[in-house]
């Protein structure tokens, strides 16, 4: 019975494909499947053209066979390479989803030592010591945000990210999260005021990942902000969608910058001026996100003046 | 004195850990893979189990599964404590029986002790 679970499974070239997480036309099993069909309506063709043409029924069978021939070996030879690719993809992936569990463990190790160290309980601590404590808390929380983000990278990739659709509401969500970054933007004199339209519907979506998608976009306008600026989020109803925007008057990002602010690990120029701290991943997992509860994100920008981000989301 | 039995291979946690909650008032047993986790379970019959899930000798589901079978053992409470947050992970745990899950990198120190008191009672 499990085998032929597996037998079935094998065959589903749909779900095999969406494993690589490739497009169609880059997935072995399907190109299989489309060489299979060119060779068989190429021979129907030749045999056709053949009986027409030449009186020799053997020669028609050799013609038909060399042709098949041929085009197996280009079909062995394309979907030989688009497998290598595609394993090659997969296995960069899994490294990356083992390196990082492998990674949590000492981190959650140096977290909670850091933590002890610091309550007192171990013996008073001096304010000096308690300034490099600090030190070692934020970077390994800076290696522990890498690793996550890393992780939904690599889950992303290889088509496991959950995704829990269920409604709730987006300025609940924006308020918590505002609230979470006060200290931060406090650091930096920031404003952060949220406008949102009343009786706002609930969006249908994964209030996680939609909680991952502001945050980084919340981060990012805060970070990239200089002093006493400005961010103002708001909150719509557009057609069957809410519409989350994010404006502030940051850095901007320059023209030249802008078909790859969503690629993995892209960073701007000017914005590693200001920073050097950030994975460059924030973007692209938002995009992915969006993409996966199949709304739309996108940004409007001038370099010195500021960015405004939006994505929007369906409501149920 | 309630005895908490802590099943965890990395040495720095037992320790981390372990300091937190002698300190506050607990009686702390050590196990550092899951074979020998069962084995003290078994003997010692504490209040409540930690449970790593990633372990030498015998994995946190393989020891929770027999935790359960076992009569000596199966009204104890666990509380997994793993850096695995895959939702098939957390679904088998709870199914097996585990009384919490909860993953490592998601959570201080604090918030860990809190949820051992509140399972306490």
């Amino acid at each position: 019975m499990n085998l032929f679970k597996k037998i079935i499974s094998e065959l589903n070239i749909f779900a095999q494909c969406r494993k690589y997480n490739l497009s169609l036309w880059q997935c072995p099993q399907f190109l299989f499947l489309v060489m299979g069909a060119i060779i068989i309506i190429s021979s129907l063709f030749a045999y056709a053209l053949g009986t027409r043409y030449i009186e020799n029924p053997l020669l028609v069978a050799l013609t038909i066979q060399i042709l098949a021939g041929i085009l197996l070996i280009i079909a062995v030879i394309i979907i030989r390479s688009f497998e290598r690719l595609a394993e090659a993809s997969r296995l960069k992936s899994e490294f990356i989803s083992i390196v990082s569990h492998q990674l949590r463990s000492p981190l959650s190790n140096l977290k909670w030592t850091v933590e002890l160290l610091m309550s007192g309980k171990l013996g008073k601590i001096e304010e000096k010591q308690t300034e490099y404590f600090k030190i070692i808390k934020e970077n390994s929380n800076r290696m522990h945000e890498l690793i996550s983000d890393l992780l939904t990278v690599s889950k992303i990739e290889s088509a496991k990210l959950p995704f829990n659709k269920q409604e709730f509401s987006m300025e609940e969500l924006t308020k918590v999260l505002i609230n979470e970054y006060k200290p931060l933007a406090g650091a930096t004199n920031v404003e952060v005021i949220l406008v949102s339209n009343k009786n706002l519907p609930k969006a249908f979506s994964d209030p996680s990942r939609i909680k991952l998608v502001i945050e980084n976009l919340l981060d990012n306008a805060i970070r990239y902000t200089k002093e006493r600026g400005k961010v103002k989020i708001s909150l719509s109803q557009k057609n069957n969608n809410i519409l989350f925007s994010i404006k502030d008057n940051g850095v901007g990002v320059p023209e030249k910058d802008w078909k790859y602010i969503f690629q993995k690990f892209f960073r701007s120029e000017n914005v590693l001026r200001h920073q050097t701290k950030g994975s460059g991943l924030g973007l692209y997992i938002s995009k992915e996100i969006i993409k996966r509860a199949k709304g739309k994100i996108g940004f409007d920008s001038k370099e010195g003046k500021g960015s405004t981000f939006w994505f929007a989301i369906p409501i149920k | 004195m309630k005895i908490i039995l802590f099943i965890e291979d990395e040495s720095a946690l037992q320790k981390t850990v372990g300091e937190v909650l002698k300190q506050e008032g607990y009686e702390l047993i050590s196990a550092l893979n899951g074979a020998i986790g069962l084995r003290m379970a078994k003997e010692k019959k504490p209040d409540l189990i930690l449970l790593d899930l990633v372990l030498p000798k015998m994995n946190g589901f393989d020891v929770l599964k027999k935790l359960k079978e076992n009569i000596d053992t199966k009204n104890i409470p666990v509380i997994v404590l793993t850096n695995l947050e895959a939702m098939d992970d957390i679904d088998r745990a709870i199914e097996l029986g585990a009384t919490t899950y909860l993953v490592k990198a998601q959570y201080t120190l604090e918030e860990i002790i809190e949820k051992v008191k509140k399972v306490l009672g």
